[in-house]
């Protein structure tokens, strides 16, 4: 169990590392999808070592795993437009969000 | 007949109403209409006369309620009994007669239709005020014949003297209303009813004190004093002949101003239960008739001398009941009541002809002035003679309705010197100016030509009544010959019959004075034998005393209606300034203290609320830099937050190394940014 | 419901002129005359109903409720008329639509004005409704609201002035009569806003704080009445209202004091009453004589009526002064309803003129009886009617106060009765300056005369005055049970 759990750590941190550091908004989100492996690893775990007879855990995972595709969609199309309007998908320079 | 009487007053009111609201475009028939009502009025009145006569004078009375309340309800009703059924009848008479005479008299006037309304109304009013059953019903009546009385005077309302005159009237005879009010008051609360007959009760059964009664005799009495043009609110009829004089005729002369005589006759048994209330009514008759007879001797308009004659009569009449009242009151009874209401009959007569015949002579020459006037009688036959023949009756001479009137009331002062003295006086002051008047008007040379040349007799509509009221004046007053039993003095009497029987030396020595008066004006304005101007010059102050009417005009101006005036300019004054000016003191007090509110708002309350602001901004000016629009940056404090507080729990002493940490970070980072260019805010230009 | 209905159907016109366009003049026009002319008609079955069925008991008629509406401080809906507020429905049905009627001719914001109007009317029929504090005094302020808004937009030149200061003046009063409804609330446990059950408790509460109360209440009731010298917000009022609008003040808003007194203050509190009933006599007197000598002095006609209402509410409050007598008490009611009337024509007449002439100066006038004869006659009327001319229903009630009050106060009556000289000496001279004399051809040689639709609003008026005057004892009956019952009340 504790391997998952520290597989699922990692990759989180990973995720993590990524979501900051990236200047890429495309490299933000594939960063963001890491996070949610992450998550459904979890799930998927606790759900097989912790209560065993029923799916709950699984069945969550499923539904982050839809989710996350909807949220790729729309993400992507943020980051299309953000192309559009601003020419590059550079996050430091879409800073207009301040006081 | 007498359950329906109440009928009579309603006849003319229908004229009224028909008139107003239906016939007011046909002249014709809205006239006709008038007369053909009192007419019935008059038949109707005819009969209750006789009905009256057959049960010997037994009264009826009838009443419905007006108002009920607990404790208090008010009733109109008829009453009825002799003194009612002689005032019906010289009312509808006398009303019959001015209007068939205000058919020729107004001819052509553009207010014809409303002319006749006016004199309807008039005479519902003046019915009822004879009918009534009660002091309620009588002050109602009252109000409403000075309300005519004034709509009749000011007739002729573009002239401003009419309107004024209209006005006087109303508000003096008011002002004595006050009184009758008063009077009515007390009777409420005092005696608890207003009914005459129960009144009279009570006030005979000695339930109602002594003062009770002179208080409520007085204070009514202030009602006859306004109405019936009594000293010291006579000024008001002189005015009122403004009016038409078919007006003057019939209201200022024969009934209107009767009506506080009759109301004194009617009170009487309430009047003479104070001998200090009859008292006060017989002085003030006394002295009104004495100011009024002199007044007149000097006045040069037909209409006022006849006015002030009006007046003087009148007070005759209310000596007399007055009289009457004071022997009541010590004990015995006396011709006084006989002689005030017979006097008041024969007198309607004989002054509505006298008026009608003024009315005729202004008719044809135009003016009012009598020095404008002579030698008419052989234009006007009919008018010359009939006026002649009221003037010896109300002179006072045998055996004209005048003289025994007359006779009774001087009979009545027996055992009152003083009272008799003056009242022979009067006599002898009335004989001589009602001569002085016929003199000058009819006899002698036209003293303007143009005038005299128009003059003409005047046509049948008005020289028929003027007939048939001379008649009256000659054989109305044969009902009280001294030597019937059953003349008016036993049908219409106080209590008891008073029979006085003739007395033969009051007779001679009244006529004695009658005739010497007449003499006098004969040697005077016929054969000029004195001359009246070296008299009038000789007594220069009280001829102009005289003349200028004891000056009570000009002393109620300075005295009541100046300063009343000026009173109400001071208390308007008052109003807008004292009394409004604080209510606008507050309201400006208000707005000063909230000006005064608002400079501490400003800068202290404002000053604080500010400055939490300034302090504020100060703060964010330094804060805003945390926030610099990069996602990445946000969640890179949420991540290093998340991460602190894991650390914090597990080694709370880690946790300040990892703080450090970060600090070291931030700052190497901000030391990386200040050496590069910014990149986000050429993105920003970009963008731009 | 009928109660109900006659309140708020006004209400519901209101709504329904707001939602009509404001270029349909004429819709908005009929409107308001349809929500006016219906409650005129339920007030009348109203009156007759109460006259017919419940005239012989003092106890209230049409009660709806109580019913629970804010439970926290158990406000009542509690809606019911006795003998008193019967008149004064009918009063205020009957003028609220005569004067719609007569604002036909209004042209400014014609939409607003109707609203406001018809607000107003919900207003005031609900004070004269209402048994419950709350109610009484949300109606009475909803009352205010409008009439600022009438007066101070279609006013005169003076509007905004004169708004402000009624407005204010009778907030002021209110605050009064809040801290006293506020008093009584809390005196009593279980804590009740219903006026009847307060009428019965009352008494019971401390002297000190019954003074306390009645004073307040008298401070309120008293401007709005008005009573010597809370009255010159009246003559500003009154002279800058719009015609339709000055009737109504006279007619209805000023029988508020007089009847709040006669419904809150007297009878729940008899105690101050009888403390202080003779300086309320003479605050009558005072009015009654003052009110009298100022409106001689007026030169603006639409002032002089104003000031005559100083005058005529005087006897209002000489006859609440003798509150032991029923006769005092029912010449009050008598007043108040005969002064609607004839004050209320007054005011239509006087706007009938201004319409025409554009001025209201007495002196610029003179011998109109030649060219317009028909409205002179009116004039007339009324204004013997205002003199209390007998057979006119003025004449009936002061002389009832007069009797009611001669009971008690024996000088103070006898020096009142002098107002019935000097309310002659001002309307007569009034008559005199204007329609009396020469007649200025050149000047007014075009004045047209009233027209039928003014006629017709002035009809109703002269027909009931007359009406009350010859015939007066329907309305005593109506009121008698009632009246009695107060004056025990009272005398308690």
């Amino acid at each position: 169990m504790l391997q998952y759990l520290a597989l699922a750590a990692i990759l989180f941190a990973i995720g993590i590392f990524g979501v900051l550091t990236r200047r890429n908004a495309v490299g933000i989100l594939m960063s963001l999808e890491l996070m949610f492996n992450a998550v459904n690893i979890n799930l998927v775990t606790f759900n097989k070592y912790i209560n065993p007879d029923n799916l709950t855990g699984q069945i969550f995972a499923i539904f982050v795993v839809v989710v996350a595709a909807a949220e790729a969609v729309v993400g992507l199309a943020i980051v299309l437009l953000l192309y559009r309007n601003w020419r590059g998908i550079d996050v430091d320079r879409i800073n207009i969000m301040k006081w | 007949m007498l359950e329906n009487a109440y009928l009579i007053m309603f006849y003319p009111l229908f004229a009224f109403v028909m008139i107003v609201f239906f016939t007011r475009w046909k002249e014709k028939l809205s006239s006709h209409l008038s007369i053909g009502m009192i007419l019935l009025g008059f038949i109707h009145s005819v009969f209750v006369m006789i009905e009256m006569l057959a049960r010997h004078g037994q009264s009826y009375e009838k009443a419905i309620p007006f108002l009920t309340l607990p404790n208090f309800s008010l009733e109109l009703g008829i009453f009825l009994d002799p003194l009612t059924a002689v005032m019906l009848l010289v009312v509808t008479i006398v009303s019959s007669c001015v209007q068939i005479y205000s058919l020729g008299y107004m001819h052509g006037d553009p207010r014809f239709s409303r002319y006749f309304s006016y004199l309807s109304l008039f005479t519902f009013s003046m019915l009822g005020l004879v009918l009534a059953n009660n002091f309620f019903m009588i002050f109602i009546f009252w109000e409403l014949v000075g309300l005519t009385s004034y709509l009749l005077i000011g007739f002729w309302f573009e002239k401003k003297s009419a309107s004024d005159a209209g006005k006087k009237a109303f508000i003096t005879t008011r002002i004595g209303d006050l009184g009758f009010i008063v009077g009515i008051l007390i009777l409420t609360a005092f005696v608890g009813t207003l009914n005459y007959q129960q009144v009279f009760e009570r006030v005979a059964s000695g339930e109602v004190s002594a003062t009770i009664v002179t208080l409520a005799g007085i204070f009514l009495f202030c009602g006859a004093v306004g109405k019936s043009a009594q000293f010291p609110l006579h000024v008001w009829l002189p005015d009122a002949m403004e009016g038409p004089t078919p007006v003057s005729a019939l209201i200022h002369a024969a009934t209107m101003v009767a009506a506080g005589v009759y109301m004194v006759a009617r009170g009487m048994s309430l009047f003479a239960g104070s001998a200090t209330a009859s008292l006060v009514i017989a002085s003030i008759g006394l002295i009104t008739s004495f100011i009024a007879a002199t007044i007149a001797l000097t006045q040069n308009d037909i209409k006022r001398v006849l006015a002030y004659s009006t007046v003087s009569q009148l007070g005759y009449m209310i000596m007399a009941l007055g009289l009457y009242g004071v022997d009541y009151a010590h004990g015995h009874h006396s011709a006084g009541y006989v002689a005030g209401t017979f006097h008041l009959m024969t007198h309607a007569f004989f002054k509505a002809l006298l008026f009608l015949g003024a009315g005729s002579v202004i008719h044809a020459v135009h003016t009012n002035d009598i020095q404008e006037m002579g030698g008419l009688s052989k234009k006007m036959k009919i008018t010359a003679t009939t006026f002649f023949i009221a003037s010896l009756s109300i002179a006072g001479i045998f055996p004209l309705s005048g003289f025994w009137s007359k006779d009774e009331i001087v009979a009545s002062t027996q055992g009152h010197p003083v009272f008799m003295f003056f009242t022979l006086l009067i006599a002898f002051m009335t004989a001589f100016y009602m001569f002085r008047l016929c003199f000058l008007t009819f006899t002698g040379k036209p003293r303007h030509e143009e005038k005299y040349h128009h003059a003409h007799e005047s046509p049948k509509s008005m020289t028929y009544p003027l007939m048939f009221l001379a008649f009256l004046s000659i054989f109305a007053g044969w009902v009280g010959l001294p030597w019937l039993h059953h003349g008016f003095s036993s049908f219409v009497f106080h209590e008891e019959v008073h029979h006085a029987g003739p007395q033969y030396i009051l007779m001679i020595v009244s006529t004695i004075v009658a005739v010497s008066g007449i003499g006098l004006a004969y040697l005077v304005y016929y054969k000029k034998k004195i001359s009246a101007d070296v008299i009038a010059e000789k007594f220069k102050p009280i001829y102009t005393l005289l003349y200028n009417k004891y000056y009570f005009d000009e002393l109620y101006d300075a005295i009541i209606i100046k300063p009343v005036l000026g009173l109400t300019n001071v208390l308007w004054w008052f109003d807008a300034n004292i009394i409004d000016g604080l209510v606008n003191f507050s309201g400006w007090l208000t707005v000063k203290w909230a000006d005064a509110k608002q400079l501490f708002d400003q800068y202290v309350v404002d000053g604080a609320v500010n400055g939490a602001g300034y302090l504020m901004m100060g703060l964010a000016w330094l804060f805003r830099y945390a926030q610099n629009g990069s996602l990445q940056f946000y969640t890179l404090i949420v991540a290093a937050g998340a991460i602190g507080i894991v650390i914090y729990k597990v080694t709370p002493e880690g946790f300040y190394y990892y703080l450090a940490g970060l600090l070291i970070m931030a700052l190497s980072r901000l030391l990386v940014r200040s050496l590069r260019t910014e990149r986000a805010n050429s993105g920003a230009k970009y963008e731009g | 419901m009928m109660l109900s209905y006659t309140i708020f159907l006004p209400m519901v016109g209101f709504l329904a002129i707001l939602f009509t366009p404001k270029e349909k003049i004429w819709t908005v026009r009929w409107l308001a005359a349809i929500f006016s002319f219906i409650p005129m008609i339920l007030s009348f079955i109203i009156t007759y109903d109460y006259f017919i069925n419940s005239s012989a008991s003092s106890a209230f008629a049409f009660v709806e409720g109580p019913f629970e509406w804010i439970a926290a401080i158990n406000v009542q809906y509690f809606l019911g008329v006795d003998g008193i507020s019967v008149p004064m429905v009918f009063l205020t049905g009957l003028l609220s639509f005569l004067s719609i009627i007569a604002s036909f001719n209004i042209e400014n914001r014609v939409k607003e004005y109707f609203a406001f109007f018809l607000l107003l009317e919900t207003g005031m029929m609900g004070v004269f409704c209402a048994l419950d504090f709350f109610l009484f005094y949300v109606f009475w302020e909803v009352m205010l609201v409008p009439m600022y808004f009438l007066i101070g937009v279609w006013g005169g030149p003076r509007k905004e002035y004169a708004a402000i200061k009624f407005f204010l003046y009778t907030l002021f009063g209110s605050i009064f009569m809040l801290v006293a409804i506020l008093i009584l609330y809390f005196s009593f446990d279980p804590h009740t806003l219903s006026i009847p059950q307060l009428i019965e408790q009352a008494p019971m509460m401390t002297r000190t704080l019954q003074m306390l109360c009645f004073v307040f209440f008298f401070i309120a009731f008293a401007i709005k009445v008005p009573v010597w010298p809370f009255h010159t917000w009246l003559p500003d009022a009154h002279v800058e209202a719009p015609t339709a609008v000055s009737v109504i003040l006279a007619g209805v808003l000023l029988k508020m004091g007089t009847y709040g007194m006669l419904r809150v203050s007297w009878p729940m509190f008899p105690e101050p009453l009888r403390y202080f009933s003779i300086p309320i006599a003479i605050l009558g007197l005072i009015g009654i004589i003052y009110g009298a000598l100022v409106s001689m002095a007026q030169k603006d006609l639409k002032k002089l009526v104003a000031y005559s209402s100083v005058s005529h509410m005087g006897y209002c409050m000489l006859a609440l002064g003798a509150y032991s007598s029923v006769t005092a008490i029912a010449g009050c009611m008598f007043q108040m309803v005969s002064h609607g009337l004839i004050t209320g024509a007054l005011f239509l007449l006087v706007g009938v003129l201004y319409d025409r002439a554009h001025t209201r100066e007495i002196a610029a006038f003179g011998g109109l009886g030649v060219k317009i004869p028909v409205y002179t006659g009116i004039m007339v009327l009324f204004s013997m009617a205002s003199l209390g001319l007998p057979g006119m229903s003025g004449f009936v009630s002061e002389f009832m106060v007069f009797v009611g009050a001669f009971g008690s106060f024996k000088l103070i009556t006898a020096l009142a009765v002098l107002g019935v000289v000097l309310t002659a000496g001002y309307m007569l001279r009034m008559v005199q300056r204007m329609f009396l004399g020469e007649f200025n051809m050149a000047k007014w040689g075009g004045l047209t005369e009233i027209n039928t639709r003014e006629i017709l609003t002035v009809a109703p008026l002269a027909v009931l005055t007359v009406a009350l005057g010859v015939y007066p004892s329907p309305l005593s009956n109506l009121m008698r049970a009632t009246l009695e019952n107060l004056v025990n009340l009272m005398a308690r």
